[in-house]
């Protein structure tokens, strides 16, 4: 056990930071509100001209998507967590852009590495890395959530064209999106795994229609989509007829898979901590009720926990150790934990939780709150907790499978 | 970076798993907790001759010279085989003496441990669950102890005490042979029957001083708080191994229980809280020797995070077993005594959690 990078690491976070120095201003940093939403345009923000020219003298460096080839907009670096999470760390303290976030990058692109065809790879790609297309995702359904194999919005071939009829749900970034990878049914008669194909499909075609869904915290950040008769060109399809469940399984095989995303939580636990210790309750700071000083200590044992499991996680990787369980449960452990720094927070608020985000005396604008709902949005999102429990309980410890009949 | 085990470490813990899954089933556990003194010599000197006496022990003691992560690395296979005996309680003296730098002390007693052959504990808790060096009332005066240190673990096999005291210059260590005039240990039935606590009276023994101030104390319990988190770890993966092997095999309503979300999600709940923990005291363990003004913080974090968890384990882990897993045929109850042990020992989670706070300035 060793803590440490060695001295040919360490020389790569120099030279990392050389790059830094010389490629991203502190003017540029300044620019970006934070590194979480310099990295991040699901929200729809564009990747101004600046962003772009940075990103792509990132990539030709070897530091952003190294695990995509040259010809398709990558670095083409050979596979290194350790090296990859010193370019996360220290592309984090310079608050400097790094890999798009979002659905185009991390889903759609090893899903064409694996599946597609070079003509939709030479399209797609290069353009989804610099964030000049953006992809939403179409797989939920009103009714296939959990169960997503049950969805029925279905594609028939007619001609050279996929005629595409039904509903998807729960879609990001759909307002913002020029196109969408979706799951269809274009096998009616194959059982349900089996007549499902992976399409993608142009935002703008006719008969497409995307409607806001405001969710609990008042905002709308998802969308349903409606398909009526939209069609698309039947080279869109991304593997063969019937095998779009396998396609949409193809993992993120690449090093950047296993690392978490725990300093945001830690970054949240800081402003619990920074919050506790401003506020009053009954007089007093908050962070000198006993009670509050124990649960902010339980929750941090929990986040360091994490913090260290990451560690733990980076090593695994990087001596091609199979993780198995140590990584099914990451998911579940950091949001049931984001809970609860969130319901914490709500506790140190006091009285003053129970006002809505813009009433002027609400603490940090009413922020806590919506933190507090979204804490549950992602609990949900990508695989509900009691489907993560599923998945530990199956997989990682090898109970019998659900729902067979 | 590596935070990881090296093979050695790992080959480490194969040892210690297959010996004692061949010389201590819990058959054997329950010969030995149900014995008079509640430890076996010919395990104990089996378990030395594999190096698990000396693994603190520096080599020129006659021990491997390892760190606390190696022994933390034992006490898991050691929690999660149940293993009764002087483990913990030796590792306490051996902290303690190598706390406190004293060379002599070392010289005398350290190579007898490390060959299995002297028993050691560390007697550092007072009536009113008084663990803080800082508020101690066993008083050193010329040599000679007075004083009363309730739940020593193992003192009635122990050659020697290393006892926390305080003088006129404040707190130190002290050893305090066993045998020696002043000194009477009396027997306590221990809910965990598998570390046996006796009951010290100190008056007037006659005691080498070891130590000056508070920090060989803190540094000899740190080390029993991470030990403690590790034995909590390999006892609760024990307790879940138990339980899902268990769910495979029971069935009713016409299935194997395991088969029910119930079932499954209360395992796969514990499991994604116990799984990181992990890495919590694989990091206090490496914290104690590489990091040291974070040892003391992560120590107690760990002890009070993990013991928690073994509490809630063997809790759920019972209930998932219905009735058989509230008798006393069944294994499951001497985890269950285990963890109150751990719970309890040294100071309890809310305890080194109000520490925790403190230490961190809030």
């Amino acid at each position: 056990m060793n803590l440490a990078y060695s001295a040919e690491y360490e020389e790569f976070r120099a030279e990392v930071r050389r790059f830094l120095s010389e490629h991203w201003t502190p003017e540029d940093a300044a620019r970006q509100p934070s590194a979480e939403t310099a990295a991040t345009y699901i929200g729809g923000g564009v990747a101004d001209e600046r962003v772009t020219a940075f990103r792509l003298q990132a990539i030709e460096r070897g530091y952003l998507y190294r695990h995509v080839p040259r010809r398709y907009g990558g670095s083409e670096q050979t596979p290194d967590p350790l090296k990859a999470a010193i370019i996360g760390e220290e592309f984090r303290r310079a608050h400097a852009p790094h890999e798009i976030m979002g659905q185009g990058p991390s889903m759609l692109v090893p899903t064409l590495l694996e599946h597609g065809t070079e003509a939709q790879k030479d399209f797609f790609i290069r353009d989804t890395l610099l964030g000049k297309i953006r992809w939403c995702q179409g797989y939920s359904e009103p009714g296939a959530g959990s169960d997503l194999a049950s969805l029925r919005t279905r594609a028939v071939l007619e001609g050279d064209s996929w005629v595409v009829n039904g509903q998807k749900i729960w879609t990001s970034s759909a307002r913002e999106a020029d196109w969408m990878f979706a799951l269809v049914r274009t096998e009616p008669d194959q059982p349900k795994h089996d007549g499902i194909s992976y399409l993608l499909i142009d935002m703008k075609t006719p008969g497409l229609d995307v409607r806001p869904l405001r969710q609990m915290t008042g905002d709308a950040d998802f969308n349903e989509v409606f398909l009526e008769n939209v069609r698309v060109p039947a080279a869109n399809i991304v593997g063969k007829r019937g095998q779009g469940w396998i396609v949409s399984r193809s993992t993120l095989k690449h090093e950047r898979a296993l690392i978490g995303g725990s300093h945001l939580t830690r970054r949240t636990f800081d402003g619990l901590v920074m919050l506790a210790k401003a506020l009053e309750i009954r007089g007093r700071p908050a962070i000198e009720d006993p009670v509050v000083r124990n649960r902010l200590v339980e929750l941090e044992s929990r986040l360091l926990a994490n913090e260290y499991q990451g560690y733990r996680l980076l090593t695994m990787s990087a001596r091609a150790e199979d993780p198995g369980l140590s990584a099914m449960v990451m998911k579940l452990s950091s949001t049931t934990l984001g809970y609860d720094i969130a319901k914490l927070a709500m506790d140190v608020v006091g009285d003053r939780a129970m006002l809505a985000p813009g009433e002027p005396n609400a603490p940090a604008m009413g922020m806590f709150g919506t933190a507090y709902m979204w804490s549950l949005g992602v609990l949900i999102a990508g695989g509900a907790a009691n489907i993560q429990r599923n998945i530990v309980a199956e997989r990682g410890l090898g109970l019998p499978r659900d729902g067979k009949k | 970076m590596d935070f990881g085990l090296s093979q050695d470490q790992v080959l480490l813990k194969e040892t210690i798993r297959r010996y004692l899954e061949s010389e201590c089933p819990t058959t054997r556990v329950r010969a030995i907790m149900e014995s008079d003194r509640g430890h076996d010599p010919d395990l104990w000197a089996g378990l030395a001759e594999l190096g698990v006496a000396g693994l603190h022990v520096p080599a020129a003691h006659g021990g491997s010279g390892l760190e606390l992560l190696d022994v933390a690395l034992a006490a898991e296979e050691l929690g999660w085989a149940c293993t009764p005996g002087p483990f913990l309680a030796c590792a306490l003296g051996i902290a303690a003496i190598l706390a406190s730098g004293d060379r002599d002390a070392a010289a005398r007693w350290l190579p007898g441990v490390a060959r299995g052959e002297t028993i050691l504990t560390f007697a550092l808790g007072e009536d009113g669950d008084e663990w803080d060096a800082g508020r101690l009332a066993t008083r050193a005066r010329n040599g000679k102890l007075t004083g009363k240190k309730p739940l020593v673990p193992y003192a009635a096999v122990a050659d020697a005490l290393v006892v926390a005291a305080q003088d006129d210059d404040g707190p130190g260590l002290w050893i305090v042979e066993r045998a020696a005039s002043g000194v009477t240990v009396a027997g306590l039935q221990s809910t965990d029957m598998t570390r046996r606590l006796d009951a010290v009276q100190l008056a007037d023994a006659p005691g080498t001083k070891i130590a000056s101030g508070r920090t060989a104390i803190d540094r000899a319990r740190d080390a029993g708080l991470v030990l403690l988190a590790a034995d909590a770890y390999g006892g609760s993966r024990r307790c879940v191994d138990m339980t899902v092997k268990y769910a495979l095999t029971r069935e009713q309503f016409g299935q194997p229980i395991g088969a029910f979300q119930a079932v499954k999600h209360q395992l796969a709940d514990l499991v994604t809280d116990l799984d990181p923990a992990l890495s919590l005291w694989w990091y206090a363990a490496h914290a104690y020797d590489h990091i040291r003004d974070r040892a003391e913080r992560h120590a107690a974090l760990a002890k009070a995070h993990l013991t928690d968890l073994y509490d809630r384990t063997v809790r759920t882990t019972t209930e998932l077993h219905g009735g058989i897993g509230f008798t006393w045929e069944y294994d499951l109850h001497l985890w269950f005594r285990r963890a109150v042990f751990d719970r309890a020992f040294l100071g309890e989670a809310n305890y080194h959690r109000q520490r925790a706070a403190d230490l961190a300035g809030w």
